[in-house]
């Protein structure tokens, strides 16, 4: 079957990219069709929602599976591995990959952390020599954040650091205590730390979404849409606007091309019935996620089109990156005993530190940043597990039974600091995804196979991690917990995908030789095909690249509207 | 076998002799039978279709024996007993808590099975017949030779490390129940306004706001106002 009339536009996926795109589009007047791989979903239906449930609501106790990694109660569904869509990893390479599959994709579940790129984020060829700079700066990008902070709101501070740009932030909440003692070692220790940047209402934005009643679930969505969630925040009111199909349930297979070469429409399979759909379309806008909108592209070939298309100059799944991470955590023997009270929060950290080092010398690229975590949080699958270790580092024995047990759990209960480093990685033309020619999924499109491996740039900035870490945990207090992981095991550095920033993959530039896209998303080789998602990263931050998702998507989406204006799609 | 004549069957278990093969074993009183609170079956948590199947077929498996569940239940009841305000692992439903979570995570399966069987094999040696037969101060002095990871003796390992993921099991099976948030005192999991740490407990850590830090805080008394900024992106609400 196919439609009759061709949309204006055939937005391809509904997380961050693809909900602003199909939101924009929509509010400036064109027919969208928005194609999403898994259901409806919205958490404010009791049928879907997982927030304020007890742990005894589930009889795993909120514990991970297969089909929810990341927890029983956590939002997104998907996950690192999906029945009937494989993917494959070359000799001696490793990934990760986490696929969602519902509307709104990973801004289900993702940490609302909103951070701006700076300046120096779009230029880094030019301050280190690797990788290559962004064709465009901050100049041009800082409308279209300033845009995003107002209608979708992030709380946090005007600093004026150089590279952690201001915004039009809402008031932050006060730090927790295990928040105060963060900020204690980290003043000793003389590493800045400021209100953290999350996109969650500390005040009304609107009239339609509610504001956050600090229950620090954010990763379970949120019902009251006082968090950004693609689906709360921009899809409902695109689709309230009229002009919006949405085929949820949906694979997109290929961008179908005209003997001109451009986009006729989208090649899809209806999930639940297994039937075949076509849709065409004036534009069509890729927002699949990087991996997966390089997999459609590189999938859809023709005569046009003979490697794909978009991939006349071979960049396709090229220059994948991710972020890098490192955590360790800490035991702070002047939180035992503490008083219990509410201290849920906001989901997410009260506090952070930005990236302090950039004029420093040290062996390695580009910077992290640091979240920090612990408190009194609610009991789930886990807690309890060597409930008096730390009597340990009290000269104390450690192990026993009976009702002296009660009086451990409470006298450790929220005693823990945590912090993970997140960082930029130097992006290679080597670390790739391509067409596995072996593997098909179960709707007959082929799988992707991964080629990825760190450098030593990484490699020496989880290093750096660690000492800093261990510095600023022994600074608030801490006693540290577990080993310091050495060299043979990368000093804990994540694996790669596993922080689930992954970006570049249809890379933006002005020479179609080396890059995908041009500066607006538009793909060099066609000019109706656009990328709405991470793929046109030229290099991920070590900042959370969602809001740099949003700003890109809405200002691709402007640029199709005008060029739409002009006659010239 | 419905719940009810599944414990009728435990009772008679618990109260039986030996089972043959120790038939020299002495058979001590177990101190009657064991019960516990059972746990529900079904559960309504915004599931995915593929996830209500997988656990209506983790609820239909059987995994553990009579005698490996009351074992389990003897176990918990010692590391949480029910003698308590806030009730104990028993009254937490703790070995159904068990039997499930093994079943979905598979790796736990042979740990406790293995830890059980290693468990009665040494009680057995110990005091002639196995862990659920033998008196009350027979199973703690067992227990006090298992329970503390530090202990020396090497035969005890496979015992040390199975008690010890027994303890883990029953703490994080009570603590995730009514009764362990009671034991607890948790108080979260409502909507609320958080406002900062309470004054005293700053008190007594010693803690400050700092005065620079507070000012750009939110201020909860105008959250329900719409926000806005100046063009210099200074907030105005």
């Amino acid at each position: 079957m196919s439609t009759a009339d061709p949309y204006d536009a055939i937005v391809v996926g509904s997380g961050a990219g693809g909900g602003m795109a199909t939101w924009a589009l929509a509010r400036a007047g064109l027919r969208v069709a928005l194609v999403e791989a898994g259901p409806w979903y919205d958490p404010a239906d009791e049928a879907q929602r997982t927030q304020f449930r007890y742990p005894w609501e589930s009889p795993r106790r909120g514990a991970g599976t297969r089909l929810r990694p990341f927890g029983d109660f956590n939002a997104c569904i998907g996950g690192w591995e999906l029945d009937g869509e494989p993917f494959t990893t070359a000799d001696d390479t490793d990934f990760m990959w986490w696929r969602a599959r519902m509307l709104g994709g990973r801004t289900n579940h993702w940490g609302r952390i909103s951070l701006r790129f700076g300046p120096l984020d779009f230029k880094r060829r030019d301050i280190d020599g690797l990788g290559d700079n962004w064709p465009i700066g901050y100049g041009d990008l800082k409308p279209w954040y300033d845009k995003v902070d107002k209608l979708v709101g992030v709380f946090g501070t005007n600093e004026g650091l150089p590279n952690d740009p201001d915004g039009f932030f809402l008031p932050p909440p006060k730090p927790r205590l295990h928040e105060l003692y963060y900020i204690r070692g980290a003043r000793r220790a003389g590493i800045p730390v400021y209100p953290s940047r999350l996109s969650i209402l500390t005040k009304r934005i609107n009239s339609e979404r509610g504001v956050c009643v600090y229950c620090r679930q954010c990763s379970r969505a949120c019902g009251l849409h006082a968090d950004f969630s693609s689906s709360t925040v921009l899809i409902y009111p695109a689709v309230a606007t009229g002009r919006v199909d949405v085929y949820s349930n949906t694979m997109v297979r290929k961008v179908d091309t005209g003997a001109d070469g451009r986009a006729t429409g989208v090649s899809c399979i209806d999930r639940e019935n297994r039937r075949e759909l076509r849709l065409n379309g004036r534009t069509v806008v890729l927002a699949a996620s990087a991996c997966s909108s390089a997999r459609i592209l590189l999938n859809s070939i023709s005569a046009q089109h003979t490697s794909g298309l978009g991939n006349s100059g071979g960049h396709v799944g090229r220059y994948l990156h991710d972020s890098t991470g490192a955590s360790r955590a800490a035991f702070l023997p002047e939180l035992m005993d503490r008083d219990v009270y509410n201290e849920d929060g906001v989901g997410g950290m009260h506090v952070y530190t930005p990236w302090w080092l950039e004029d420093a010398q040290l062996d390695f690229a580009r910077g992290y940043h640091l979240e920090i975590g612990g408190g009194m949080n609610m009991p789930s699958y886990g807690f309890g597990f060597a409930a008096n270790q730390y009597k340990r580092f009290l000269g104390e024995r450690v192990g026993g039974y009976g009702n002296g047990l009660r009086d451990d759990v409470r006298r450790f209960y929220g005693s823990r600091l945590s912090i993970a480093c997140r960082g930029e990685s130097v992006p290679q033309y080597g670390n790739y995804c391509e067409l596995d020619p072996n593997v098909v999924d179960e709707w007959g499109i082929p799988a992707l196979r991964f080629h990825y491996r760190w450098t030593e740039q990484e490699i020496n900035q989880a290093r750096h991690m660690q000492d800093t870490m261990e510095e600023l945990l022994e600074a608030a207090g801490g006693v540290l917990l577990g080993g310091k992981p050495g060299p043979e095991r990368q000093y804990g550095l994540t694996r790669p995908g596993e922080i689930i920033h992954e970006v570049g993959t249809t890379r933006m530039g002005d020479d179609p030789a080396t890059s995908v896209t041009n500066r607006f998303g538009q793909l060099h080789d066609a000019d109706n095909v656009f990328v709405a998602d991470a793929g046109t990263f030229v290099s991920q931050a070590d900042k959370n690249p969602t809001w740099t998702i949003l700003a890109l998507a809405w200002r691709t989406s402007e640029h199709i509207v005008e060029q739409m204006r002009q006659r010239n799609l | 076998m419905n719940k009810t004549s599944r414990r009728e069957a435990l009772k008679s278990l618990l109260l039986a002799p030996l089972a043959a093969g120790v038939a020299s074993a002495t058979g001590c009183a177990t101190g009657g039978a064991v019960n516990w609170n059972e746990l529900p079956r079904e559960y309504s948590y915004g599931r995915t279709e593929a996830e209500r199947q997988r656990d209506r077929e983790l609820f239909a498996e059987t995994y553990f024996s009579e005698h490996e569940l009351v074992t389990i239940a003897v176990l918990c009841d010692i590391i949480l007993p029910s003698e308590h305000p806030n009730g104990g692992a028993l009254d937490a439903g703790l070995p159904d808590f068990v039997e499930f979570i093994v079943k979905d995570r598979e790796s736990l399966k042979l740990p406790v099975r293995g830890g059980i069987a290693w468990l009665d094999s040494y009680a057995i040696g110990e005091f002639g017949a196995d862990f659920a037969n033998i008196g009350e101060a027979q199973r703690l002095a067992i227990c006090d030779r298992i329970a503390w990871p530090d202990a020396e003796d090497p035969a005890l390992r496979p015992g040390i490390r199975f008690f010890s993921l027994m303890r883990d099991l029953t703490l994080t099976g009570y603590y995730t129940t009514e009764h362990g948030f009671r034991d607890l005192g948790y108080q979260g999991n409502v909507a609320n306004v958080w406002d900062g740490v309470p004054e005293q407990t700053l008190q007594r850590h010693g803690m400050r706001y700092e005065p620079e830090w507070l000012e750009k805080c939110v201020d909860q008394s105008r959250r329900d106002i719409i926000a806005s900024w100046d063009d210099d992106m200074n907030p105005t609400s």
